[in-house]
């Protein structure tokens, strides 16, 4: 008898840790793919998105932002019928974490709604209403910051001297958001280039320049905010700005030692570069 | 008919919420819009899936209000009419594992089935649990991104891509691999919903004076050990893996099976005969 109930004891146990190893293992697994599910980094969102990280945890995937978009009244064919909308939601195989919303300007770019009809909607909080409310409390797309337009001059044939302003034209902020610079084409002697300029502060993301942009491949496009901007860091306060200059009123006072180097000036003239 | 009755009536509820969801997405119809995750009744009453809600809440995100609302509204409906209601008359994967079901019977893949000792039905909470862990670990809901369910549902809406290879696997798992494979071991949505449905009220009674004893309902049942009282004693199926399906009342010769209202009195007095029987 007391044999018996120590062999159950001994198959509860094994059986126990079997189960605990396993979902262990399954564990492993399942974070392992939902992770790189996860990493899809160059994707667009909605408007009011929160930042890739808490969108990811937010968004429940419901796609009332998609049905929001395709179904505006401003998205009407001749016939009355929907046309493609903007908001897409990613399907298997696309490489982006299953079931959340995105767009693709060179599909279909973001129409920057008046009434934002996308935002409203979004029952989780993944896309913040606050974000694109103004002082008076009203909705202003021109808030978002869906991404950032970014110009690779090499390809752009305004560059090259040829006068095109598609982008430029095409800017739902004409000449808020891309401004026209004009500089002279020393190459002909007699004529301008017409550079187009994109103005971070303004630049929602909606995506419609690159949409017009008329080379192969566009030459003007939207990435993530956070992958076409770069960050000086806040140890550079600019002398000339007062507001700047107000930062260093409560700054503290930092005591950093730098070893004095060994080095002769010569040396370090004739040092290989250190990587 | 009378033997497809609740069969079909499940068929049209499952396809009509498709047709709605769908709806909403392709004529903008303000019946039902969204998907399970988190919907919209009428235009203004939120719905939300309560699994899906804890991943979201295990992300360590501060849901908005009407998710949890509607994961309240939800919780509530199913507590009362059995929480598995949802996978036998809502969950369109149903019908791809009751198609698996029905053609594994056809086939007569039955009787090589096996007793898989590392795939019991309770791995179902297993993976419920484990499901909210990865939640919190990856900051992502991590049964969201590979649910079948939802992306089943959103391939019929928004359109399936490469996402039908989930429903395809699923379909294969349940016909070649393990019988009730999905619903009745993996599912961490209906083990979700089994606890929610513990105490509901809606419940198949069975009458030991009718039956036969022809064990029909026994070999249609998804989630045969909740029918342990067929063949012995007329009391209601309380066990929360029941789906409220009522494939075994269709299929019951004997009028034995029926739909009613869970009597509380008998309740304790079944438990404990199930007990016994069980051990």
């Amino acid at each position: 008898m007391a044999k018996n109930s120590d062999n159950n004891r001994r198959k509860f146990m094994a059986t126990t840790l079997q189960s605990v190893g396993l979902t262990a293992l399954g564990g492993l697994l399942w974070s392992g793919y939902s992770d790189e599910a996860k990493a899809s980094p160059l994707v667009l969102r909605p408007p009011a998105a929160l930042p890739e990280d808490d969108f990811l945890k937010a968004c429940i995937k419901c796609g009332l932002c998609a049905e929001a978009c395709r179904n505006r009244d401003s998205n009407k064919d001749r016939d009355g019928n929907p046309r493609p909308s903007t908001l897409q939601m990613a399907k298997g195989g696309e490489h982006k974490l299953i079931g959340t919303p995105f767009f693709v300007p060179t599909d279909v770019p973001c129409y920057m709604c008046d009434d934002i009809p996308c935002v409203p909607v979004c029952p989780s909080g993944a896309l913040d209403e606050a974000s694109v409310t103004n002082e008076k409390g009203e909705l202003d797309i021109n808030m978002a910051r869906m991404g950032l337009a970014v110009v690779h001059k090499e390809s752009c044939v305004a560059f090259w001297g040829l006068q095109c302003d598609a982008c430029y034209r095409a800017c739902p902020l004409l000449d808020e958001a891309i401004t026209l610079e004009y500089h002279k084409n020393e190459r002909t002697g007699k004529h301008a280039f017409l550079l187009p300029v994109v103005h971070s502060d303004v630049c929602t993301g909606c995506g419609l320049c690159e949409k017009a942009c008329v080379t192969e491949e566009p030459a003007i496009f939207v990435l993530p905010v956070e992958y076409a901007t770069g960050k000086a860091g806040t140890h550079y306060v600019k002398g000339w700005d007062t507001q700047d200059q107000n930062r260093l009123k409560d700054a503290k006072e930092i005591h950093t030692v730098t070893e004095r180097s060994e080095k002769e000036a010569a040396d370090y003239l004739n040092m290989e570069v250190e990587y | 008919m009378k033997k497809f009755k609740y069969l079909l009536l499940r068929r049209a509820t499952q396809l009509l919420l498709l047709v709605l969801y769908f709806g909403a997405n392709a004529y903008g119809w303000h019946i039902l819009e969204g998907t399970f995750g988190s919907s919209v009744l009428f235009g203004v009453i939120p719905l939300a899936d309560p699994y899906t809600t804890l991943q979201v809440l295990a992300t360590g995100f501060v849901l908005g209000t009407d998710v949890l609302l509607g994961a309240a509204i939800i919780t509530l409906f199913y507590f009362v009419v059995g929480g598995r209601a949802f996978c036998s008359w809502v969950c369109p994967i149903n019908m791809v594992t009751d198609l698996a079901n029905w053609l594994r019977r056809r086939l007569k893949l039955d009787k090589e089935e096996v007793n898989y000792r590392f795939l019991k039905r309770s791995a179902r909470y297993w993976i419920m649990v484990l499901g909210l862990i990865v939640s919190a670990v990856v900051g992502v809901a991590a049964f969201e991104v590979l649910s079948p369910i939802t992306i089943m549902q959103r391939g019929i809406i928004f359109g399936f891509g490469a996402g039908i290879a989930v429903v395809v696997a699923i379909f294969l798992f349940d016909l070649f691999g393990v019988k009730n494979g999905w619903c009745g071991h993996l599912c961490p949505l209906g083990a979700t919903y089994s606890l929610i449905g513990q105490k509901s009220l809606i419940r198949v009674k069975h009458d030991h004076e009718a039956c036969t004893n022809c064990m029909e309902c026994k070999i249609v049942c998804p989630e045969n050990q909740v029918l342990w009282m067929v063949n012995k004693e007329s009391v209601s199926v309380t066990d929360g893996e029941c789906t409220n399906c009522g494939r075994c009342i269709d299929v019951c010769g004997d009028n034995a099976l029926e739909f009613s209202i869970r009597s509380f009195a008998t309740r304790k007095q079944s438990k404990g005969v199930k007990n016994e029987t069980n051990g």
